[in-house]
Formats: structure tokens, C-alpha cells, sequence
């Protein structure tokens, strides 16, 4: 379903993930990775049909669940775009995508420094908002991004991604005094992310 | 819908009225020139500078400044303009930049009066000129449009001038720059110019999102922009952070064609030197706090925002604690249910060992959120130490050495300081508390025993004692803080009971009138300020501003009231509501000191008025929320150290100014 695919877009070589491979962000030569983002991009696809250049909106949403002992405490999505903490931070909602050039059209920004010591794991997810499935959309993807290098770390492809609304991402969690990332890539569905904590659980 | 002109494109203007408005980071001259259909000036009468800063429909500024609001009506312009052009030019013979391509790119931006903007240009790809045409508003077809020109001229005003064939271009050009010079002579210190440093991010501990950038932007500082476009001295070299104390000491700056030097000799004017390359890569390290390290156009507004910077990582920082602390105790408490419940606890030792277990592990999650939240306070608290000392008066607490060397501005700064704020786990990390000027509301100085424990403390008469002098401390900061004759201060005292915290106030000569006393005060004041706001509110609504009486006091006006109800019959009461409504908007506020309980017979009617003012207090209380997590603050007052004089020493240079103003 979810292609996960090799990260070779521009920012460096990606690590190839599979679905559930769990990777450290520790940086090679000990230097601990402080700051992650999640990026979104997607353009809208067009219809087909007589009036073929016309195209229909598309909002995908990227949202941000803080757990703390596999308890929601926080999250960050398009209407509350920083945790009450400061750690994360959402760029804004993006209602209708961009050009597909590749840019992400919303963003998650995690100071993995400043996350409170109690939250143990972030989810990241993607909600199709405008109830379009990932077939409808062109040039979707997700990716997780080391914000202080900008290279990238994982990414998802999700056009083509079959009859679904919904994706469970990524997570990050503590490990040891370093973070780790976890490649999930679920698919499901959901308007918001509230639609996708049954979806999630499982993954904590 | 902002139009982003480039250079050559025009874009239709909505309305007549409008602001253009310059910022460029250095002083600039801003003027503006009239052209017939021609595109000729006709005479010297047709250019609107700082030596003649009016004409019909048009208003610059008698000053050069890095920032500009230019007022054009172009309904009221001679039907015979067909063309306004904006101009900037460096001002020439005060040791500044000569030429654009040193300083940064100029923005202009035309906005509505309602502060919408329309159009915006910055001017870019300039080099050695000094003179620029910024805009061009013309008339075509009966409807204005506005053009982004960017034509610069490398012989300054005079050629400039001549280029649009004014015949005395030369005179006029030395006319302008001598009205500057002289300008100058009388102005605060120039604000800082624009570096790359002004658009960093706040770095905190662990602001790891930004350290790659800063880290990047700060190890090649241009050697252009730090040089050739500071007008005053070198910023001291990246290799020299200021100390705790807020910086090396300066010596006194060159004035910049004045004899007088406005400048704090320990606080630096121009842009912060950058802190010390990439300390925050390494883990642990604690950056060098800098004064000013925020975005802003000038040191002040940097401040401004670095000090509410200051108040939202605070405000985060102890969220993030508690959020860890109360999730330690509620998986405590689990634990200790779940050990309770649990038949095989109740024998032997199971239960305690279950019990220990829990306890340590809230202990051990409380102690490591404590840690993070000790880094971050430390920080706050070096940050405080460096940003304290820097800040200007209408931003400074009254033991700020800057209140000694105290001079009557020349603008009104953007915000003032009304108080302290602080959170129960560091009490002495203290956040200034900063309100935009104009007041957007009036104030409410709480004379009532009902809100915080240290009001229950103490009289009732040495509470209201207290309120009243903290309205005259208040009242006698926004007096310094404002230009000369810029703010006016009535006083309601119908018993007289505030005439000892007023003394400062009264015996000083800055207030309009003395404070009115008795019913008959109480109306008199109240109507003639409510007639203001009516005449002031009519004549905008008609858009006919030029009709006020020539009489009218155009300062801001401040009412302070003692004593409410006393003196108060309906009308007044009516009147109070009204000014605290609709006052702000045209400048006329309210503070009120006053306990909520003795205007209790009066009911719910007054509760809107309550609610319209910001409510502070004599002494600390908890009222008061931040506007990101809601934490509940601690609110001080701000009131000058016992025994000083400072207020008195303020008070008698405003008096001075103020009698020293032309009648």
C-alpha cells in the first residue's frame, strides 16, 4: 500500500526504512539529534473528465500526538499549532497544497531538547481533511527531516496510496538519553486525528 | 490583499487618504515632491520636506528618522498635481552612510487609514546614489494609482530636483539638508541599522530548531554591514559579550552633529554585537544571553520583543514542568490504587515495597523535569541580567540608572512598562510587564481588600493609601515617557484624600489643572472630557478632522479618578461609562482607583465598565493570565525605591518642557 520508499531527495542520503525498522537519531560520532521536522507536500489532482484542468482542493493535515506512559497529553495540530510547552511547533495550516514541487506544504518542528520529561513518544500523522483519498492526490508525500542538517530521514510517498484518508507515520520516542525513530506507515482513516487514536494505540 | 510592487509596476489606489510609511534602518530624509502633468515641478512651494513639512493635502516629517509615516490626501492636492513622488535621501554631513548601496534596502509600504496596506516596495539594487524616488502616486484617467519607481540618483537631492526641473534645485537641496542637520541636532540617538543579526531568531538553552542557522549566519558577520552602515561606533568585537552588568562600558559616542549626547553611556545604539558562534551545538552550552537578541526595526522594538519573548519561554518552560509534574503524581496515585487493590499487598512487606516503588518513581520523573526547568530559569535569569539594564525608560523599573540620566523624549516609545510579572517557582525571576502606547484600555488600580492575600494584610485606608500612589507612580511614567505637552493628566480627588500620593504630581506643575474636588469638580471635569471625545469622535466619523476648534488639546488625556462613587451623581456615572468606552479610540483614558465594593449599590450596570480597564493593584496579586498557556501570574507594581527622588527629578524636567513649549 504505503511505498516507503529510498530517501534520496535532495538534502543528503536518507535512511531506506521499512515499514515498522526502527532507526536511532543519534548522530554518527555521538552528537545527539536535537531537532526533527515532519514535512507534508501534495498538489491537488485534477479530474478527469470534460472539464479535465480543473482541479479540486485537497487539505491534508499533519498533526503531532504527545504521549506520556502511552496517555495522549498534548497535541499539535492545525488549531493548536504549538504544545503548550513550546516543543512543538506546527507552520500552519495549508488548506490546498502547493505546486507539488517537491516543498512541504505544512510542517511539524520538534525540539527534541525542549520535549518535558515526562512525554516518552510523538506521533506523527497525516489526515486527509477534505475527506479525499490518497488516490485523489499527486505528488503526496511525508518525510521526516533532521532540521539541524536538513537531511532527510525517512519519507512515505502517499499518492497512489490506495482507498484511504489516514496515515500513522512515524513516531519518535525516548531511548536511553537519545531519541529514536520509528517508521510505522499505517494507513487508515479519519478526518482529524481524534478519527485515529484507536489507530494509533496499537503503535505506542 | 498586500500588492508586492517590483520596480516599474503600478497597482490602483482604493482611497484617497492614506499613510505612506518608510522604514529603513538608518535615518533617512522622506519627502515628497509635486508634479504638474508635465511631471514638473513648478516651484520650491510644491516640495513637501523636513524644512517645510506641510501642504495642502500632504505631511512629512520635520525630521530624518529610520522610520517615516507620510499622511497624503489626494483629494486635497491642487487640481493641477498630476504626480507625488516619495524621496528618501541620506542625510549628508553627519558622519553617516553616503550612499544606499551601504545600508539596507529602504521599505516603503502604502496603507489605508486603517492601517490595511495596499502596496509595498523595497527599494532595491542601489549603490552609490543617496537620493531615491521611492514611489509615484499619479493620477491617470481621474483615478490615482501608485508606482514603485526605485530612480536613484548618485548626486543626491539637488539632481534629483533638477531632474524634475525645478529650476532652484541646488538651494533647495541645501535648504533641506540644513533643516535636517539642525533637526538632528535636537534628536534622540539614531536607532540602530538593520544587520542580518536584527532578523535572528531568540536563542534560548536549546532553541535547536535555530541553532544551524545562527550558527551559519553568525560566523561570517559581513564586514560591510557592520562597518560601513553603522552611523555610530563599531559594535565591540563578537570576542567582547557584555558582562552581567549589561555590557562593557562605552565611552560616550560621538554626537552626531549636536552638542548634547542623548545616548546611556553603558547601553550600546547600535546593533548587538553577535554572540559567540555556535555555542548551542554543543550540548549543555549555555549561549551568551545578548539585550536586543530579537527581531525589530529599531533597538526598541528588539526589546519589546525580546522581553515578551522572555514572558512566552517562561510561560512554556514552567508548563512543561508542571505538565511532567502533574503526570507523576497521577501515575503515583494509579500505582498506589492499583497496590492497594491488589489482595497480595496487604500481606507482608509486598504493599510498602509497591508503595516505595511508586513514590520513587514520581520522585525520580519531578527531579529530572526540576533539572530542565533549573537550565531554562537560569537562562531566563542570565537573560534578565543583560536585558534589564539595557532597556529604555518607558520600558525600565524606576531603580534603572537610565531614569537618572533622564531627558524628555522626542517620540512616544512603542509600550510601557506598568509592572512586574513572576510564577510561583522562581518568585525573583521577574518579567516586565509591557502594554503598547497608546493604551489600547485604561487602567484600574484595585484599592479593595478582596483579591490577594497581602491586600488582606493591610488597612483598609493604608490599601487605598497604596493604590493612590501607585496611580501617581503610573501616571508620572506615562507623563515622562511622552514628547513634551503629548499627555495630559486630569485628576478627580472629590474628598482630597489622594492629595499626599498626588503631592509629587501637584507640586511638580504637571498636571492640567489641580485636581478637581467636591461634585462640582467631578462634573465639570467629566463633561468637558466627554465633550472632547464627542467633538474628537464626530469630526472623525465625518472625516472632517481640520474642523476642530483650534483650542483643543491634541495631547492624549489621562483622567484619573480617586475615591469613585464619591462625588459621582448618575450623570456622571453615565459619563465615566462613556469615557471608558469609546475614550480610548480617540485618546481620552480612564484610571480608576477605586475598590469594586464601595460602587456595589450601583450593580451589574457598572460591570462593563470593570471589565473595560486593565486591572492592577496596589500590591502583588494573581490575577493576571499569559496568553499562551494560561498560567496565573503574579502581578507587581512598579513603584520607585523608598527614599528616591527619581520621580520628583523626572517630574520637574517634564514641568520644565512643558513651560518651555511655545503657546
Amino acid at each position: 500500500m504505503v511505498d516507503v520508499s529510498k530517501g534520496s531527495a535532495p538534502g543528503g542520503p536518507g535512511v531506506n526504512l521499512t515499514k515498522g525498522q526502527a532507526i536511532s537519531l543519534e548522530k554518527k560520532g555521538g552528537g545527539t539529534l536535537t531537532a526533527v521536522r515532519m514535512g507534508l507536500g501534495w498538489q491537488a489532482a485534477p479530474r478527469r473528465g470534460l472539464f479535465g484542468s480543473r482541479t479540486r482542493e485537497v487539505d491534508l493535515d499533519a498533526s503531532a500526538v504527545l504521549f506520556a506512559d502511552k496517555q495522549p497529553v498534548d497535541v499539535v495540530f492545525f488549531r493548536h499549532l504549538v504544545s503548550d510547552d513550546g516543543s512543538v511547533k506546527h507552520t500552519g495550516d495549508n488548506l490546498v497544497g502547493g505546486a507539488g514541487q517537491g516543498g512541504d506544504d505544512e510542517a511539524i518542528l520538534v525540539d527534541l531538547q525542549r520535549v518535558p520529561v515526562h512525554i516518552d513518544q510523538i506521533v506523527f500523522t497525516v489526515n486527509s481533511f477534505t475527506g479525499q483519498t490518497f488516490q485523489e492526490v499527486q505528488n503526496a508525500f511525508c518525510r521526516i527531516v533532521d532540521e539541524t542538517n536538513g537531511q532527510e530521514m525517512a519519507r512515505y510517498t502517499l499518492d497512489g496510496g490506495g482507498q484511504y484518508t489516514a496515515q500513522i507515520m512515524a513516531k519518535v520516542h525516548r531511548a536511553g538519553a537519545g531519541w529514536q525513530m520509528t517508521a510505522i506507515g499505517t494507513p487508515a482513516n479519519g478526518r482529524t486525528f481524534q478519527d485515529l487514536m484507536p489507530s494509533i494505540l496499537p503503535h505506542l | 490583499m498586500t500588492a508586492e510592487l517590483v520596480r516599474g509596476q503600478n497597482h490602483p489606489l482604493p482611497q484617497a487618504r492614506l499613510e505612506i510609511r518608510v522604514s529603513a534602518g538608518t535615518p533617512v530624509v522622506a519627502g515628497a515632491t509635486l508634479c504638474d502633468e508635465q511631471g514638473t515641478v513648478r516651484g520650491t512651494e510644491w516640495v513637501a520636506h523636513p524644512g517645510s513639512p506641510n501642504l495642502p493635502g500632504l505631511e512629512v516629517s520635520k525630521q530624518a528618522a529610520a522610520d517615516h509615516r507620510l499622511a497624503v490626501d489626494l483629494e486635497a492636492l491642487p487640481e493641477t498635481v498630476h504626480r507625488l513622488n516619495v524621496l528618501l535621501a541620506l542625510p549628508t554631513g553627519g558622519g553617516g552612510p553616503v550612499r544606499f548601496g551601504a545600508v539596507a534596502a529602504p521599505f516603503v509600504s502604502v496603507t489605508g487609514l486603517d492601517g490595511g496596506e495596499v502596496a509595498t516596495y523595497t527599494v532595491t539594487g542601489l549603490d552609490s546614489e543617496s537620493a531615491v524616488v521611492a514611489l509615484e502616486l499619479y493620477r491617470r484617467q481621474g483615478v490615482w494609482k501608485v508606482r514603485a519607481v526605485g530612480q536613484g540618483y548618485a548626486g543626491g537631492l539637488a539632481d534629483m530636483l533638477r531632474d524634475q526641473g525645478l529650476p532652484q534645485a541646488r538651494e533647495l537641496a541645501v535648504t533641506i539638508q540644513e533643516a535636517v542637520s539642525s533637526g538632528m541636532a535636537r534628536a534622540v540617538a539614531p536607532p540602530p541599522p538593520r544587520t542580518q543579526d536584527g532578523d535572528r531568531a531568540r536563542r534560548t538553552t536549546s532553541r535547536a530548531a535555530n541553532a544551524g542557522r545562527d550558527a551559519q549566519s553568525d560566523a561570517a558577520p559581513s564586514p560591510t554591514t557592520a562597518s560601513a552602515a553603522a552611523p555610530g561606533p563599531v559594535p565591540p568585537a563578537p570576542t567582547a559579550p557584555p558582562g552581567p552588568d549589561g555590557g562593557v562600558p562605552q565611552p560616550p559616542q560621538a554626537p552626531r552633529g549636536g552638542p548634547v549626547d542623548y545616548a546611556h553611556p553603558r547601553r550600546r545604539n547600535t546593533a548587538p554585537p553577535p554572540p559567540p558562534a555556535a555555542p548551542p551545538a554543543q550540548p549543555g552550552g549555555h549561549p551568551q544571553p545578548v539585550a536586543g537578541d530579537a527581531t525589530g526595526w529599531s533597538m526598541e522594538e528588539r526589546l519589546y520583543n525580546q522581553v515578551w519573548g522572555m514572558f512566552e519561554d517562561l510561560a512554556r518552560t514552567v508548563a512543561a514542568y508542571r505538565s511532567a509534574v502533574d503526570f507523576a503524581e497521577s501515575r503515583m496515585e494509579q500505582e498506589l490504587d492499583k497496590a492497594l487493590s491488589d489482595p497480595r499487598s496487604r500481606i507482608g512487606t509486598a504493599g510498602d515495597n509497591a508503595r516505595a516503588a511508586a513514590q520513587a518513581k514520581r520522585d525520580e520523573l519531578v527531579g529530572r523535569a526540576r533539572e530542565v526547568l533549573d537550565r531554562d530559569l537560569t537562562q531566563l535569569a542570565a537573560e534578565t541580567g543583560v536585558v534589564e539594564p539595557a532597556l529604555p525608560p518607558a520600558f525600565a523599573s524606576w531603580d534603572n540608572p537610565v531614569w537618572h540620566g533622564y531627558r524628555v523624549p522626542m517620540e512616544i516609545p512603542m509600550a510601557l512598562r506598568v509592572g512586574d510579572l513572576h510564577l510561583s517557582e522562581q518568585p525573583d525571576l521577574r518579567i516586565p510587564m509591557l502594554v503598547r502606547l497608546p493604551l489600547e484600555r485604561g487602567l484600574w488600580i484595585d484599592s479593595g481588600r478582596s483579591g490577594s492575600g497581602a491586600a488582606l494584610m493591610m488597612e483598609s485606608d493604608q490599601l487605598r493609601a497604596a493604590a493612590m500612589e501607585t496611580a501617581a507612580a503610573h501616571a508620572a511614567r506615562l507623563l515622562a515617557v511622552y514628547p513634551a505637552g503629548e499627555f495630559t493628566v486630569h485628576v478627580i480627588d472629590p474628598a482630597g484624600t489622594g492629595a499626599p500620593a498626588l503631592a509629587p504630581l501637584t507640586e511638580s506643575g504637571v498636571l492640567a489643572a489641580p485636581p478637581a474636588a467636591g461634585a462640582q469638580g467631578v462634573t465639570a471635569v467629566l463633561a468637558k472630557l466627554t465633550q472632547r471625545v464627542e467633538l474628537v469622535q464626530m469630526a472623525v466619523r465625518g472625516g472632517a478632522t481640520d474642523s476642530l476648534p483650534p483650542d483643543l488639546d491634541t495631547a492624549e488625556q489621562l483622567l484619573i479618578v480617586n475615591d469613585f462613587p464619591h462625588g459621582f451623581d448618575d450623570r456622571a456615572v453615565t459619563q465615566l461609562r462613556y469615557l471608558a468606552d469609546e475614550g480610548p479610540s480617540v485618546g481620552v483614558h480612564l484610571m480608576m482607583v477605586a475598590d469594586r465594593a464601595d460602587a456595589g449599590a450601583y450593580g451589574p450596570v457598572l460591570d462593563p465598565l470593570w471589565r473595560a480597564l486593565l486591572r492592577v493593584t496596589p500590591v502583588p496579586d494573581d490575577h493576571l493570565i499569559d496568553p499562551w498557556v494560561g498560567h496565573t501570574w503574579t502581578y507587581e507594581p512598579l513603584l520607585p525605591p523608598a527614599g528616591s527622588r527619581v520621580v520628583r527629578q523626572v517630574l520637574a524636567q517634564v514641568a520644565a518642557a512643558r513651560r518651555s513649549l511655545p503657546r
